[in-house]
């Protein structure tokens, strides 16, 4: 049937751009009928569930999205505009400082409660208490504290990924099999070098997991702290405050074509910052690849 | 070969003694017993197997070997040197592998002379004499997933033979392997042993292993465990695994064994062992058909 491995993964991309693919042709067709769920189009089943006490007003409307066209139209138009880049840089650098920041705090941090009762006593309550509330909570106590609204977004950002990398690194360096620690204190092993060669290595894996589930959550925080914060636009001008500002700024406007251009464009910016951590994660941990 | 004289020349067969060594675990009221006022000797250069029903403590007794535990009373001694911790002079070879997934064959195999800091040009030699000795020296490269349950066995024999162990400790080392691979791993394993002789403790549960690869039987009772019988098994070597069936000395020291585990099996199978109901099934209806 299949000779060999390199069909198996073509078949898995087409099957993948065919999705997106027939995903855009049922927007594009739901959109330009203006009517897809919308109640005139079943008439029976409005009945019905009018019988029932059911309001269709409370349904969503497809019609009322813009289609794919003419977002790709509005697209073109944004793409010629310099706020819209400055919008992207904004939120890259953001989610990027923020990022960068959760993983050399969080990592050491983590180790360290993983490998020192005495760190892991005082710090992990503390650290638990902390933890249930929400980035987005931080919004308002950040932008008093921190001197520039800038490093407010900053700090949130951090705060989306800090404690998912932390939870990971604890987690993963305490799943060590404890043979390994065995072996290696047999043949001669110091505590640096188990530092160094086992409690390490062994939790890569799951350092990258943490920082992969932490990239998501901090590109879900900046869109909503810029969206929240009006995004720095008294700095950036109207738009350069991050996408969440320019979908938010375009919401404002009533360009509803530009919305939609500024969520895919998150879409887009997220997806790449994923492939970039996976690509990271295959470079440093090599023996997971091969199984 | 130069690196074989040279291993074998370095070899200091140790030998341990283990006195009236009882180890409980857990406190006060909930403790449990499961090693009782055990004494046996490893002799110095032998291959001495130790055999006993799953889950009869003989984990907890490599435990104490290996030095990751101490024993509640009683004393273990190296060459007359109590036990105090674990070391490089008794390497332990663990259940399914403990090879550093994260490390290449190499960098396991070197992994002892670098947390030492001694690696010398003579290590590296020893290091590659190691790899073609068990024969991995194309998958040097490679990391434990990729290496198949026989070679991770073979790795990892060279990861502690560098250390030039004084006794290496063997806790069902091939359990998990499928039979065929597992008799290849007994020839490897006792041809390896009869090359340079060193002190060999060798954990198991399977009759035919121990038979196949043993100077000195250790029978052990049920936990709380102790020895409950010590078989000399004088065939002589190198042994073939045809001999298991067709040597009359083997079957006859197979079955010695087997009635005392069966005597064993049916004392916790009275004390409501469900472990032990199969394997009193099983020697009835062994026994019936010879």
């Amino acid at each position: 049937m299949r000779n060999g491995k390199p069909p198996l993964i073509d078949s898995i991309y087409w099957r993948g751009a065919i999705a997106i693919v027939v995903f855009l042709l049922l927007w594009e067709m739901g959109s330009l009928s203006k009517v897809w769920i919308k109640w005139e189009s079943f008439e029976w089943l409005r009945n019905t569930l009018t019988a029932m006490g059911f309001k269709p007003a409370y349904l969503p409307w497809v019609g009322a999205i813009p289609a794919p066209t003419e977002v790709l139209h509005a697209w073109q138009g944004v793409i010629r505009d310099p706020g819209y880049w400055q919008s992207w840089y904004m939120s890259l650098f953001r989610v990027m400082a923020g990022f960068i920041a959760a993983m050399l705090i969080g990592i050491p941090f983590g180790l360290l409660l993983a490998v020192s009762r005495t760190a892991h006593g005082v710090g992990f309550p503390v650290f638990e208490v902390l933890r249930p509330i929400p980035p987005l909570a931080w919004v308002p106590a950040s932008i008093i504290f921190w001197p520039t609204q800038e490093m407010s977004i900053a700090f949130v950002t951090f705060l989306g990924a800090f404690y998912t990398i932390v939870i990971n690194v604890v987690g993963g360096a305490r799943a060590i099999d404890l043979r390994y620690f065995q072996a290696a204190r047999s043949m001669g092993s110091s505590q640096r070098d188990i530092f160094w060669r086992i409690i390490l290595p062994g939790t890569l894996p799951s350092i990258m997991v943490g920082s992969a589930v932490g990239m998501g959550i901090t590109w879900e925080v900046v869109v909503a702290a810029e969206m929240i914060s009006g995004g720095g636009s008294q700095i950036g001008g109207t738009s350069g405050g991050g996408l969440g500002f320019f979908i938010w700024n375009s919401y404002v406007g009533g360009s509803y074509e530009q919305i939609v251009v500024g969520m895919i464009s998150i879409g887009i910016a997220g997806f790449l910052s994923s492939e970039l951590l996976r690509w990271l994660g295959h470079r440093v941990t090599p023996w997971l690849r091969l199984r | 070969m130069n690196e074989a004289n040279l291993i074998k020349s370095s070899i200091k067969a140790g030998e341990i003694v283990v006195r009236n060594v009882t180890k409980n675990y857990g406190a006060a009221h909930f403790s449990k017993e499961v090693v009782k006022d055990c004494s046996f000797t490893i002799e110095r250069g032998k291959l001495t197997v130790m055999i006993g029903p799953s889950g009869c403590g003989k984990s907890t007794i490599i435990r104490l070997l290996a030095g990751f535990e101490q024993p509640t009373s009683g004393t273990l001694e190296l060459n007359g040197q109590p036990i105090e911790g674990p070391a490089r002079d008794r390497l332990v070879l663990f259940q399914e592998t403990a090879l550093f997934p994260w490390m290449t064959t190499y960098d396991n195999i070197l992994y002892g002379p670098r947390a030492r800091g001694e690696v010398t040009k003579e290590t590296l030699e020893l290091a590659e004499f190691l790899l073609n000795k068990v024969g991995l020296r194309d998958f040097r490269e490679k990391y434990p997933p990729q290496l198949s349950g026989g070679m991770q066995r073979r790795a990892e024999l060279a990861r502690a033979m560098i250390n030039n162990p004084q006794v290496m400790i063997l806790d069902e080392p091939f359990r998990g392997l499928d039979a065929m691979t597992k008799e290849l791993m007994w020839e490897y394993y006792s041809a390896l042993y009869e090359e340079n002789r060193r002190t060999n403790f060798f954990v198991t549960t399977d009759i035919d292993e121990a038979i196949f690869l043993a100077d000195r039987l250790l029978i052990m009772t049920n936990i709380p465990t102790q020895v409950r019988a010590v078989l000399e098994v004088d065939m002589p070597r190198p042994r073939k695994l045809a001999d298991l069936v067709e040597n009359d000395r083997s079957n006859e020291i197979k079955m010695e064994a087997l009635s005392i585990l069966h005597e064993e099996a049916m004392k916790s199978f009275s004390r409501g062992s469900k472990a032990a109901a199969d394997f009193v099934d099983a020697y009835s209806k062994r026994m019936a058909k010879t």
